[in-house]
């Protein structure tokens, strides 16, 4: 999938992905598209919910090989 | 003949036209009344308030925990350190220390070494931990080491990204007074110094309350 923005928050535990994220799309422009990748197991549950608290659609969740991949929409 | 006026006032007489207008209106009312509190429920800024009253490591990290990510998710948040919880507001926040001693939930084990080194969990009874010298300053240091082991943030910087995303940070003059301490101690992100009569009616309106 293409992305204008990429966020490796590999290796920090809650909540820090989920910070980064908020701060990552805060320099981002309406419909770009954001990618992070993490380690932390709870980021899968979190970032669905983070999404649909702020209105910013997770286009895509994936796991390869213990590393979660996700594409978050600007709204 | 009869006149409207004249029916309309012997259809009131009798009570009937009132039924009908209070059943038309409760349909009416219930329908508008569900639409517009979706839309006053949709409109509003969810917001938390979190009363800290503790001043350990370990305890320091639930009220920045939960305040940076309410603020993340867009929420207000806003967190009233009072006692022992005003030490997170401290200017150096290096010097929090975290205590096994009467804390049979610590699980301690050593952050280094072999796995199966790592794995055990030391049980020293309370007696000893509390003779031997130096050793919270011991079992703080083993925490942090285990805490940047594992990636998880520093308390300096999770209250960092709380300031940066624009929690409220409130401390309580009471405690101030009680412990001696001096508003310079503290960080200058400390905006307000005051008491429960204005904590109270911010916690009245939040969605979320919690005390730590």
């Amino acid at each position: 999938m293409n992305f204008d923005k990429e966020l490796d928050a590999r290796g920090l535990s809650c909540p820090l992905p989920i910070l980064k994220t908020k701060k990552a799309l805060n320099d981002m422009a309406s419909g770009q598209v954001l990618k992070v990748t993490s380690t932390d197991k709870g980021s899968i549950k979190d970032m669905q919910a983070f999404a649909s608290q702020t209105g910013n659609p997770l286009l895509s969740s994936a796991e390869e090989a213990q590393t979660y991949v996700f594409f978050l929409q600007k709204k | 003949m009869e006149t409207q006026a004249e029916r309309t006032n012997a259809f009131a007489a009798d009570g009937a036209l009132d039924r009908a207008i209070n059943e038309r209106i409760d349909v009416l009312l219930e329908k508008r009344l569900e639409a517009k509190l979706a839309e006053i429920k949709a409109k509003k800024t969810p917001s938390m308030t979190i009363i800290a009253t503790k001043g350990t490591l370990d305890w320091a990290y639930p009220p920045f925990i939960l305040a940076s990510t309410a603020a993340a998710l867009g929420w207000d948040a806003s967190i009233f350190f009072t006692f022992y919880g005003l030490e997170l507001l401290k200017k150096d926040v290096q010097g929090l220390q975290v205590s096994p001693l009467g804390n049979p939930a610590m699980p301690m084990k050593m952050p280094m070494g072999p796995d199966w080194f790592r794995s055990i969990r030391w049980n020293i009874p309370n007696a000893l931990q509390s003779l031997m010298p130096g050793y919270e300053a011991f079992a703080t240091t083993m925490m942090k080491k285990t805490i940047k082991n594992t990636g998880v943030a520093e308390i300096a910087e999770l209250r960092s990204l709380c300031i940066e995303a624009g929690v409220n940070l409130i401390a309580c003059q009471m405690t101030v007074d009680l412990f001696g301490y001096k508003h310079e101690e503290f960080i200058p992100e400390v905006k307000e110094f005051c008491g429960a009569a204005t904590f109270l009616p911010m916690a009245k309106d939040a969605d979320v309350s919690l005390f730590i």
